[in-house]
């Protein structure tokens, strides 16, 4: 066992050895070792957290043909801890009427909630915090955590701008995870497992090539999740100024804020996992661990890109018109395009790559056709109404 | 003891002392809030019996669907978030006697039961729990029926929930 | 009890420790001046009128109703993909079944216009 092929082992080892020679009882060691894990898995994403600060700040500057931060350090890179030295000495400033506990809660399980999805993330075939074989329910449960946190942060500020925020926010979240839960369930089918190092190893073909339209809807609503533009109602600044964390200030916000942007970068890692073949490329992750834990955060970096693109470049949608769409068609298409896909698989040979995966490509080709001509339809449809409406107008101001 | 064991013990604490602050405060947010950490206490229980799946799904619909209706539902209808009125009322002491006389029984019963002390089955690694499940979910021989009436249900609850709200506007 | 459990405890509590310490770090130093006016609810500039409370709409209970029958339906289709390979036809109808009564829920509460926002 040696460092390049399995550095986690050999640490854990390691670590077991120096441990005993402690006289320390096993059980003890073990937990040790378990905890030195997580400390270091959640800490890296932390430092990771703090150049997506910078990440953001340049790419929405080149999107809106600025130069971003380039003052502080070489190409602006020790912005982000100017900013960070910047919220810690801000005052905090605690609203009256504010349920103290119920504040100061919010932003921690906010970010927690997105550190937990962290342990299920396989960064290479054998680095990873757990593989449950739970993993894309674990998805939706720490999901679940993250939108009590929104509406706790929103009740606890005693703000009506704070709350209006929130309630849209959750009925966006709660009504985009059904169709996110169907997409969940694609993958699923396909690798006959919910576990995340299962669903790579399973792809020897990236499932996106497979079921492109599961891998958009997916997209969709990640970004609905996220509560990013075109989906930010949360945060309309132009009606609500802040949306839910109107009242935070300093390192509160800023807890906000970093949840937010780990969140979009996790959620990028979660599309690569599931639709972009995770931490394989090509048989380049077989180089070693390292490799592939590289491959997987250039992957999710693409995906963080992606979400980025749609935010800086669409508009934000009216409430009822979101509402809508995920109703009236996200959640269809996504349960007929999972009625398919079972179907497809009862259907399709396994032992036959290829007749498989052509089988699956053109089924979801057609499916998405078909859709696509149907929104067409409703589209011309739509636009007849609303023109005879103008007509008749017309002729009765005359 | 061992540590499955102070871990059932810290979880129990954790789960009754919060069950007792939904009925003592008087903020109804706050009882929502301490519900969701005894549904979570429920969960971590699944967790230490080695039932992940229910343990996940017990955190995604209770804590992710159910308590969120309960917050929309205390912030739709009550204007006042307190509970004015006294906490108590004349039949305290008879409500009491059941409780304990029914708790009193279902101890004793379960003291007798063999199952009880058991501690949390060991899978064999590379056993399969969810697609296990999953077969028995809609294989004939097992749980077809109530598979798809439970969906009937479902959809009878839909019905009658859209049913109410329609009614009302 | 499985390690694995334990190891999303111990994340849950790293994860929420990492961000309390950083709160904590900036209680510990940066300046309190509190005063009425700075701690007053935010609202545009202008003085707070009324109770902090606005009346929501009853259609986000209705989504959030139908979002819960959703959910649970969702949630038992899970063990069933994960072994839906190993599974007869019969068994994969079962599964499309179900999820046709779940469509025809949407279906019902589309038709009853439950899904306008208005």
């Amino acid at each position: 066992m040696n460092f390049w092929n399995n550095p986690v082992q050999f640490i854990s080892q390691w670590l077991t050895g120096v441990f005993a020679g402690w006289g320390m009882a096993d059980w003890v060691a073990s937990l040790l070792i378990q905890l030195i894990g997580v400390v270091v898995l959640a800490s890296m994403m932390m430092v990771i957290d703090i150049f997506l600060v910078w990440v953001e700040r340049k790419v929405v500057a080149r999107f809106q043909d600025r130069l971003g931060p380039n003052r502080v350090g070489p190409f602006g890179l020790i912005q982000p801890f100017a900013d960070i030295i910047k919220l810690l000495i801000k005052e905090d400033i605690t609203p009256d009427g504010a349920d103290r506990v119920v504040y100061n809660l919010a932003p921690i399980m906010s970010l927690m909630s997105v550190l937990l999805l962290w342990a299920i993330v396989p960064l290479a075939p054998v680095i990873f915090g757990v593989d449950l074989n739970v993993g894309a329910l674990y998805i939706i449960a720490a999901g679940a955590i993250g939108t009590l946190s929104i509406i706790m942060a929103a009740w606890a500020s005693n703000n009506k701008y704070a709350l209006i925020g929130a309630f849209r926010q959750v009925a966006v979240l709660v009504s985009f995870e059904v169709p996110m839960i169907a997409t969940l369930l694609i993958p699923t089918i396909l690798a006959r497992s919910m576990g995340m190092n299962d669903i790579v190893q399973a792809q020897d073909v990236w499932y996106i090539l497979v079921v492109p339209l599961a891998a958009i809807i997916f997209m969709i609503t990640a970004i609905a999740e996220l509560g990013r533009t075109p989906f930010d109602l949360n945060e309309a600044e132009s009606e609500i100024v802040a949306g839910f964390h109107i009242e935070y200030t300093g390192m509160k916000f800023g807890l906000f804020y970093a949840g937010e942007l780990l969140h979009a970068f996790t959620f990028g890692g979660f599309w690569a996992i599931l639709f972009l073949g995770g931490y394989r490329l090509f048989g380049l992750e077989n180089l070693g661990p390292l490799v592939a834990a590289v491959i997987l955060f250039a992957k999710a970096l693409f995906g963080y890109w992606i979400i980025m693109w749609i935010k800086y470049t669409l508009l934000r949608i009216r409430i009822d018109h979101m509402l809508a769409f995920n109703w009236k068609f996200l959640t269809p298409l996504a349960f007929v395009l999972l009625m398919v896909v079972a179907l497809m698989n009862a259907i399709l040979p396994h032992n036959n790559m290829l007749v498989y995966v052509a089988g699956m490509l053109l089924s979801n080709i057609l499916l998405g056709w078909i859709v696509i001509e149907i929104l067409r339809v409703h589209s011309r449809r739509e636009r007849e109404r609303v023109e005879g409406k103008n007509q008749m107008i017309e002729v009765a101001h005359r | 003891m061992t540590l499955p064991q102070i871990f059932f013990l810290i979880t129990a604490f954790v789960i009754l002392g919060s069950a007792l602050m939904v009925v003592t405060t008087r903020n109804l947010i706050h009882a929502a809030l301490w519900l969701i950490v005894t549904l979570f206490g429920v969960a971590v229980l699944y967790a230490l019996l080695n039932a992940g799946f229910l343990a996940v799904v017990q955190v995604v619909v209770y804590i992710g669907a159910i308590a969120i209706l309960f917050i929309f539902a205390v912030m739709l209808t009550r204007k006042e978030m307190r509970d004015r009125g006294p906490q108590l009322n004349r039949g305290w002491w008879l409500s009491g006697v059941i409780a304990a006389l029914t708790f009193g029984g279902l101890f004793w019963l379960l003291q007798a039961w063999s199952g009880f002390s058991k501690t949390a089955a060991d899978f064999p690694s590379g056993f399969d729990a969810v697609g296990q499940l999953g077969n028995a979910l809609v294989s004939p021989q097992a749980f077809v029926l109530p598979f798809e009436v439970a969906s009937v249900l479902l959809l009878a609850a839909l019905v009658g929930a859209v049913y109410v709200a329609f009614n009302r506007k | 009890m499985q390690n694995e459990w334990l190891y999303v405890g111990l994340f849950l509590v790293v994860g929420a420790i990492i961000p309390a310490a950083a709160i904590i770090v900036s209680w510990i130093i940066s300046p309190k001046k509190p005063n009425p006016i700075k701690q007053s609810t935010y609202e545009c500039g202008m003085e707070t009128v009324g109770e902090n409370w606005v009346q929501f709409k009853a259609q986000y209970y209705i989504f959030a109703l139908v979002f819960l029958v959703f959910d649970v339906e969702t949630v038992f289709l899970f063990p069933w993909a994960v072994a839906l390979g190993k599974l007869s036809l019969f068994a994969v109808i079962e599964g499309i079944i179900f999820i046709l009564i779940l469509i025809a829920g949407l279906v019902y509460t589309w038709r009853k216009g439950m899904l306008e926002w208005v």
